[in-house]
């Protein structure tokens, strides 16, 4: 088969929206040319857990109806998206990673997925993650390891690695990830597209499988950050099912693009930029500051002293809800059941058997700073870094519209390269304190190394203020080719 | 005599006479009377088929997130306000970890630091005195599930869950340790009961577990402010269990402290097949309940003008009615007691009384004969009773206007417990009207003098019980139908004449 330039999942989804309204092409027609590229180039790539051909087909059966009939439901109709493994999917298995929900079949939809269907996106399958979200590689995975579609060597980030891979690789035309502390930032800097983390409370949890709930967020990853805008207005706002997605109006994102970013001011934060990182990397983030301050931005450094205890205070909270979270998977209701002589050595045997290390050392870390006695000095302590660290920003954003940084302090590394968790954690040092806030967060491409990987740039919004956040990334895109590049794929033979 | 003094009912010596004091806190979980669950939209309703009221949140699925039930809230504002608590418009949830199968998370949401009302009490009555009893505090939480083993737990070779209990909204009232004996502990119990029935927020039912008790309880050297180890006493499942418990549990203490055996701190289950309470577990196995603040919930923030809404439309308390049939009604106070159990029983009663205006009548009836037919004194059973007030009321003016006759009225009244006719419709069909017709009275008075001239005599020589025996058979005549003041004054019209 021919390259993606020849096919429909060449497009943004303004293009291919366009053209099923012209009767150019079908639902049927993008739904076939993405699971061709899926089945060409998945093997290499390996972004899917669970390839859905079936409902595909039929979804976009129905999305074909609608435009035929003159009654399309939206820019997403007929549009082919993919979910990270965790989202359930009512009749489709959701394992989240994880070997303990290899046979788990959700009896029910996340409200983001139903909210997509409404909108008559179609689901091409789901997409390979950490196990539980725990991880920046996918490498912890208990199924395989995604390959970035930039240098099959290297790992595509993560946790949402199957996410933002499927992007690059021009998959799906759309997917959807979660962000902890950096899980759709950090692969999409690493895979060269766009992925949004909104603030906390703008998109609904429910029938997402939780890993850290007091942090967790879904979001997009596109191609453009006009697709990630459209995304965004269809999975965003309040929730009956979920009491911390917040009753905060929508806008219409779409049309708070083309604002530009004249007169606007830029925050670079001075504790971002840090010994250590990718000098490729600095290089192309200043180099993206001078972009944004020639379109007429107002840029000027600030500060967010508790930056570097951002880092500590993320690996207390996140394990200690995780650590609650992940109390439920015992064997006796679903997934995963290792029998033994009682109920308590079911249920051991069940969690030793089914989920992997970096779970086990998250949840012996939550564990234990819950525990009486350790939890004002661990978790208690963590929360006060949090205020302080959320503090920071709310400072800084009196005085700045957006804050601009890197995504990562480095891009994507070889697969098997990084074996010390904390020289894994320390990826997510620019992503945490954002998460920690609660604030909304893109990383958009702003260049490659010269080995060609490429290379993120992160801009912070106010909280619900995802306009503004979108509206400097799109004026940064529109003056950048960046996201014109597309990684060169091979077809694997079969 | 060791510590048998338990049965003394002076609410004071709880440990009789051996020089201990007994000190008991109560734990009361009540189950809240809403449609819905705590916090998901599953029916609440007692008995459906295992598993067929849950869905993803009540079975603690992958990516379910629970939502506040109002009303659940509302339940607890309610019964908070009655037992004087302070509610804390600013309280929140937390999540409690233990594993164990019957809960589908393996934490249960519940209140921790921050409940929902706090430092109330609750007035018992024993003996005639009245107690002040505080109460610590009140909170929100889940119910777990139930399970059921094939054999004992550890060894089951099966166990099975049903998840329709679980999530089902419940309150728990903790009091302070103020209570000193078992029948103080069981006179709170009912008067917390009376309050959350009489409020319409739990159906107060024991057996089926919509009321539930456990209790810390040790015991002190008498003067000493120091409390002593407790002991958590659980599974009693009846007023009767609770008082025998209680009273089983000062003796083992006490027997305990007078060998100079140490108490340990530690649950002990109630055994009602063997009356004797037995070791569960000990502290040193406690659990590590691990709580933190519920993240996947807001803090809940109560608008002050809702909660005294809920205020201004309280119903009347039980202590509020007890007072009221005292004063209106001129009943003693172990009456207004009684009827004030629940609600049914009291709305009865009143019922009665605006249907024939004589309480003392009508208090007697519904405590003596009502009750006796009665299953229950619970809400359900007087729903059930086949015999509406108003037709108590009926049979009571046939007694006052001499239609009938108190004797007769008992067997009315049984008829119309089995039939559910008034009064009325028995009295005619059957002829129970009493004989009033002094004629015709008159004639049997005469045929029973005639038939007695031992018993005349008898009656002149002084024998005033003559006169009842003769009442008697002139009674026994008319099948119990004369009516006996007639009888009396015939009787004593036409003796001296003789």
């Amino acid at each position: 088969m021919g390259g993606v330039s020849e096919t429909l999942a060449a497009l943004t989804i303004d293009a291919l929206a366009a053209k099923f309204r012209a009767g150019e092409a079908t639902p049927s027609d993008a739904a076939r040319d993405y699971l061709a590229r899926i089945e060409a180039h998945d093997p290499s790539i390996r972004a899917f857990m669970t390839v859905t051909r079936d409902v595909a087909l039929a979804q976009a059966a129905e999305a074909d109806a609608r435009f035929k009939a003159g009654a399309p439901r939206g820019p997403l109709d007929g549009v082919p998206i993919a979910l990270k493994d965790l989202f359930c999917t009512r009749g489709i298995r959701t394992a989240c990673g994880s070997k303990i929900l290899e046979q788990f079949v959700p009896p029910y939809d996340a409200t983001t997925y139903q909210r997509l269907r409404g909108a008559g996106a179609v689901l091409l399958g789901k997409l390979n993650m950490d196990e539980f979200a725990m991880g920046s590689s996918t490498e912890n995975s208990a199924y395989f390891t995604t390959r970035n579609p930039w240098d099959l060597d290297r790992v595509p980030g993560g946790s949402s690695g199957g996410s933002s891979a499927a992007v690059a690789g021009a998959l799906a035309a759309a997917t959807l990830g979660t962000d902890t502390g950096g899980s759709i930032r950090q692969p999409a800097a690493f895979c060269g597209v766009v992925g949004l983390k909104p603030t906390y409370g703008r998109v609904s949890r429910y029938g997402m499988v939780a890993f850290a709930s007091s942090l967790d967020q879904a979001g997009p990853f596109a191609k453009t950050v006009a697709d990630t805008a459209r995304v965004l207005q269809v999975i965003a706002g309040a929730d009956s099912m979920d009491s911390t997605a917040a009753a905060v109006p929508v806008p219409d994102y779409l049309a708070a693009l083309g604002g530009g970013v004249k007169g606007l001011r830029i925050g670079i934060p001075r504790e971002y930029f840090i010994d250590g990182m990718d000098p490729e990397v600095e290089q192309a983030v200043r180099a993206a500051v001078e972009v944004l301050r020639a379109l007429g931005a107002q840029t000027e450094d600030v500060s967010l002293p508790h930056t570097e205890y951002g880092l500590a205070a993320y690996y207390l909270i996140g394990p200690a809800e995780a650590s609650s979270n992940l109390a439920r998977y015992d064997g006796v209701k679903y997934g995963l059941r290792v029998s033994g002589r009682d109920l308590v050595e079911m249920s051991s045997k069940t969690r030793a058997a089914g989920f992997g290390r970096e779970v086990k050392r998250r949840i012996m870390l939550g564990t234990y700073a819950l525990s009486a006695g350790y939890y004002d000095a661990y978790y208690g302590q963590a929360q006060r870094v949090r205020t302080l660290v959320a503090r920071d920003f709310k400072a800084a954003f009196g005085r700045v519209d957006a804050i601009v940084a890197p995504t990562t302090p480095g891009v994507a590394f070889r697969i098997g390269e990084k074996e010390d968790p904390i020289q894994m954690y320390l990826n997510d040092v620019f992503t945490i304190p954002v998460s920690l806030a609660g604030l909304p967060g893109i990383s958009v491409p702003a260049g490659f190394t010269r080995q060609g990987l490429p290379i993120g740039l992160q801009v912070i919004g106010r909280a619900y203020d995802e306009a503004a956040v979108l509206r400097v990334a799109h004026a940064y895109e529109q003056a950048t080719d960046w996201h014109t590049r597309k990684p060169a794929l091979e077809a694997v033979s079969r | 005599m060791s510590a048998d003094g338990a049965k003394q009912s002076d609410g004071k010596a709880g440990a009789g006479d051996t020089g201990y004091e007994t000190v008991i806190g109560l734990e009361v979980h009540a189950h809240l009377l809403t449609r819905t669950k705590m916090f998901c939209g599953c029916a609440t309703a007692f008995g459906a088929p295992p598993n067929t009221q849950t869905c993803p949140v009540c079975q603690g699925m992958p990516g379910s997130l629970p939502v506040i039930n109002r009303r659940a809230v509302e339940f607890g504002i309610r019964a908070a306000l009655a037992i004087g608590c302070r509610v804390n418009l600013q309280n929140r949830f937390a999540r409690k970890h233990y594993y164990y199968p019957d809960m589908p998370k393996n934490y249960q949401i519940s209140q921790y630091e921050e409940p929902l009302a706090e430092h109330g009490a609750l007035e018992i009555v024993l003996g005639g005195v009245t107690r002040s009893i505080g109460v610590e505090r009140l909170h929100l939480e889940e119910d777990v599930g139930k399970l059921l083993h094939e054999g004992e737990l550890a060894t089951a070779r099966s166990s099975q869950v049903d998840y329709n209990r679980a999530g089902v909204p419940l309150m728990e009232i903790v009091s302070r340790p103020d209570l000193r004996s078992p029948e103080e502990a069981t006179a709170y119990l009912r008067a917390l009961r009376a309050i959350v029935v009489f409020l319409g927020v739990c159906d107060g039912n024991m057996e089926e577990g919509s009321l539930r008790c456990d209790a810390n309880i040790s015991l002190r050297e008498r003067g000493a402010t120091k409390l002593g180890t407790k002991v958590e006493i659980k599974n009693m499942n009846s007023f009767r269990n609770v008082q025998h418990a209680l009273e089983y549990e000062v003796r083992r203490q006490a027997r305990a402290l007078e060998t100079g055996e140490r108490i340990v701190q530690e649950t002990r289950l109630w055994d009602p097949e063997h009356l004797r309470t037995v070791s569960m577990r000990s502290k040193e196995f406690a659990h590590d309940y691990r709580y933190f603040p519920e993240p996947d919930l807001p803090p809940l923030d109560l608008p002050a003008p809702w909660v005294e809404e809920i205020r201004a439309g309280q119903p009347e308390l039980p202590a509020a009615r007890r007072r009221r049939f005292v004063e209106a009604h001129g009943l003693t106070a172990h009456e207004a007691e009684l009827l004030c159990q629940g609600r049914g029983l009291a709305d009865y009663f009143e019922a009665a009384v605006r249907a024939h205006p004589r309480p003392k009548a009508v208090v007697n009836w519904v405590l003596n004969e009502l009750l006796r037919e009665l299953p229950g004194d619970d809400d359900r059973a007087i729903a059930a009773c086949p015999i509406p007030p108003a037709s108590l009321g009926g049979l009571l003016a046939l007694i006052e206007d001499g239609t009938i006759s108190g004797k007769i009225a008992k067997d009315v009244f049984e008829k119309m417990y089995r039939s559910g006719e008034d009064a009325r419709t028995i009295v005619a069909r059957e002829g129970l009207t009493q004989v009033v017709d002094t004629g015709a009275l008159g004639a049997v008075v005469d045929q029973v003098l005639a038939a007695h001239p031992q018993v005349i005599e008898d009656w002149r020589g002084g024998k005033k019980a003559a006169l009842g025996f003769l009442v008697g058979q002139v009674m026994k005549s008319t099948q119990g139908k004369a009516n006996p003041a007639l009888v009396n004054r015939l009787l004593g019209e036409k003796l001296p004449k003789l």
